[in-house]
């Protein structure tokens, strides 16, 4: 069930060649050997206890995610995926098991390392955007650099050039409320960003979204992806997972399955979805 | 800098929702207003009374030649005793608290006129002794003694009503001439004083005085006249007794020099009378101890009814920050997912509470400065409105002016922050010890 090494090779090697559209920070080390993993995950468990109850959420999944792959992680609910989501965002700690984030095991971080761990090597993209509602659009993109006491011009800049890049030049001083919910979530991912991540963490990204603006959204995914990044995203819809390089079922706490996509279903599905977007638009604008 | 960027995002977060933070402010700005204004004005009621224990004699010390026992006195020669002309001069150049000096003579003697007669006191003494002792002269023209008549020696006096009544029942007294049979000298009167009731205390020592048989002239005019050596005669006894004051009475500035000034004296006095006991220093201990008490039951009063306004503006901001931390529980969650650490938190919500009670102290202090103003427009309101009610009121409280005390304003300030301070603690620990994942759930 586990992917070959071939394939992660491959991921790797897309991306390190792939990542120069954007400037990152501390670039020119990513020319490694061996492909560089965006997070390892050994035997992973996770146990609530409620009252006299013990929820096993996670039962020992392992599976790798190398630099930039593209992963869609499925399953009903109740089969461990929020409970895996939480513990990738390093909003939780594992009851056993490795959850590696480059060199670190974050089940042995303190909650302050795991907060920064979360401000330099997460990004995270949620459902209902989550931006500050009092701070502007460059303002919320720098949010993380903020907590990592990095501000500064060169920093707003970055900011600027990364609203730019998701298509919000003409914004940088709205706020929150002044945008449509497909801005918002163009903001999130500006601020995903910021830090240069391990990988972009997508909590059914596109739930709050028409499906004009979630193609847009998921196109924007695409390209981000072929500049090298890591993207994860955590999904129940099918026409969502089916853009990702590769698809992680979990169920009951355990995986499931680990398929990868091949390009030419990617490709397929992606046309296919950006007919159905134009199709719609066409007869909104013949409204 | 990571102070200053919080202070930046406070001042947002609250200017995000002005009138939830300016409700907030309003318990703390009439915390610290109501410090100030109620401070001044039971600092005016305060000065008001305090003024009227001064004017019963608080800051007055007394000095006094006492005769000692005689076995004392034995082998001293002649019995010469009491206080020094040059003590009183040595203790005004050595005191600069003292604002006045009145240097007392008295002895107890006969006035007559054509065939009245009255038994009285010959007190000598200067123009400042009418203040001292409160005396006022009757309306119907006369005055007391002034420096001139002192330096020029004449033979005037001022008498008390009762004498004036006994002396001259059908007569106006003023420009007649009083007889002292045993000096035979004559003074001429050049005023009378208003009626008098004997005096409870004055200096505080609680032996009534008796001013109705007084009869007063310039103290040079007696020395002159009468001398320091006085002989009395009588039951078969011939005593000679020789004193240059009987009593110095000396008014100092405020009443809470009284104490240190009196040891002084007492220090000064001590050179000369430490062999034979023959002075004694008076000070008015029970208004000194009225006035303390006062002071400090006004002061208590401010005191509390501060504190109570200061809790009610601190559980305002408690309230309002509960409030907030549990509406910005979302934002609690995205701050921590990206990044915010639960230090960072706790910054973040006591930054605003600090700015909150700031901003609303200073706008507390601003209102202060307009309490005298707002206070004085109150009574005039009151003495307008229900003008019987309004006099019946003790005059400490209708004449009194609010004086703002400056010292409250820092410590207003100090109360008001830390208020807020211990107020938005809690809530900014609450916020910190939210579990991000479901703080992010958070509707």
């Amino acid at each position: 069930m586990s992917l070959t090494d071939a394939y992660r090779h491959d991921v790797a090697e897309n991306a390190t060649s792939a990542l120069k559209g954007l400037p990152k920070e501390g670039a020119g080390d990513s020319h490694s050997e061996s492909p560089r993993l965006a997070t390892k995950i050994l035997n992973l468990k996770k146990e609530y206890v409620l009252k006299s109850e013990t929820v096993r959420a996670l039962r020992g999944v392992s599976f790798d995610v190398p630099e930039g792959d593209y992963v869609a992680i499925m399953g009903p609910s109740g089969s461990g995926k929020s409970t895996l989501l939480n513990l990738l965002g390093c909003l939780d700690q594992p009851t056993s098991g490795q959850l590696m984030l480059g060199d670190d095991d974050i089940g042995t971080m303190t909650d302050d390392e795991l907060a920064d761990i979360r401000s330099r090597r997460i990004g995270f993209v949620f459902q209902s955007y989550n931006l500050i509602q009092q701070l502007s659009v460059v303002e919320n993109i720098q949010v993380p650099l903020y907590y990592q006491g990095r501000i500064g011009p060169a920093q707003r800049e970055r900011s600027i050039a990364l609203a730019q890049r998701v298509g919000l030049g003409e914004r940088l001083e709205h706020r929150p409320a002044q945008l449509s919910g497909g801005q918002q979530q163009r903001v999130a991912i500006a601020r995903s960003l910021i830090n240069d991540p391990y990988f972009i963490l997508a909590d059914e990204a596109t739930g709050n979204l028409d499906s004009v603006t979630t193609e847009e959204i998921l196109t924007l995914f695409d390209e981000l992806n072929e500049e090298g990044r890591t993207i994860i995203m955590v999904t129940h819809e099918d026409d969502v997972a089916g853009r990702a390089k590769r698809v992680v079922r979990l169920k009951d706490g355990m995986l499931h399955r680990d398929e990868l996509n091949p390009q030419s279903e990617r490709e397929a599905v992606r046309e296919a979805q950006r007919e159905a977007a134009s199709e719609i638009l066409k007869k909104q604008g013949g409204n | 800098m990571l102070w200053l960027r919080t202070l930046r995002l406070g001042v947002k977060s609250l200017t995000l929702h002005p009138l939830r933070t300016g409700l907030t402010m309003l318990g703390i700005m009439i915390g610290v207003w109501a410090v100030i204004v109620l401070t001044a004005i039971s600092q005016g009621a305060s000065d008001q009374v305090q003024k009227q224990i001064e004017s019963l004699g608080a800051t007055t010390i007394i000095v006094r030649s006492v005769k000692p026992p005689d076995e004392e006195m034995a082998g001293m020669g002649a019995s010469k005793f009491g206080l020094r002309r040059s003590e009183l001069d040595q203790i005004l150049a050595t005191l600069p608290t003292i604002e006045r000096a009145v240097p007392i003579r008295e002895i107890g003697r006969q006035f007559t006129y054509q065939d009245r007669r009255v038994s009285g006191r010959l007190v000598g003494c200067t123009p400042g002794y009418a203040e001292v002792t409160k005396l006022a002269i009757r309306d119907r023209g006369g005055r007391f003694l002034t420096d001139a008549d002192g330096l020029r020696l004449d033979n005037v006096c001022v008498i008390a009503a009762e004498v004036a009544e006994q002396l001259f029942p059908y007569e106006e007294p003023l420009g007649k001439m009083v007889y002292v049979p045993e000096h035979t000298d004559y003074y001429r009167v050049v005023g009378v004083l208003a009626h008098r009731n004997p005096s409870a205390a004055i200096g505080g020592s609680l032996d009534s005085q008796d001013f109705s048989q007084d009869v007063y002239v310039p103290i040079q005019t007696m020395r002159r006249r009468v001398g320091d050596t006085i002989m009395t005669r009588g039951n078969g006894q011939f005593q000679v007794e020789m004193m240059e004051l009987n009593q110095i009475t000396l008014q100092v500035q405020h009443v809470s020099q009284v104490k240190t000034t009196a040891s002084v004296i007492e220090g000064i006095l001590a050179v000369k009378h430490s062999l034979v006991n023959d002075i004694a220093v008076v000070v008015p201990l029970e208004l000194l101890e009225q006035a303390r008490n006062l002071r400090l039951m006004f002061l208590g009063i401010g005191v509390l009814i501060a504190c109570i306004s200061l809790l009610v503006g601190g559980i305002g901001i408690m309230n309002i920050m509960l409030a907030s931390v549990t509406e910005r529980t979302r934002e609690i969650g995205i701050r921590r997912a990206l990044g915010a650490k639960r230090a960072d938190i706790i910054r973040q919500f006591l930054v605003e509470t600090i700015v909150l009670s700031f901003a609303g102290a200073a706008l507390g202090i601003l209102l202060g400065f307009l309490g005298p103003v707002m206070y004085r427009g109150v009574i005039a309101l009151i003495s307008a409105s229900f003008p019987d009610q309004f006099a019946a009121l003790p005059a400490a409280i209708r004449d009194s002016q609010p004086a703002i005390v400056y010292e409250t304003i820092p410590l207003a300030v100090i109360i008001a922050v830390t208020v807020g301070l211990v107020s938005g603690l809690y809530p900014a620990f609450r916020a910190a010890r939210m579990n991000p994942i479901e703080a992010l759930r958070h509707e």
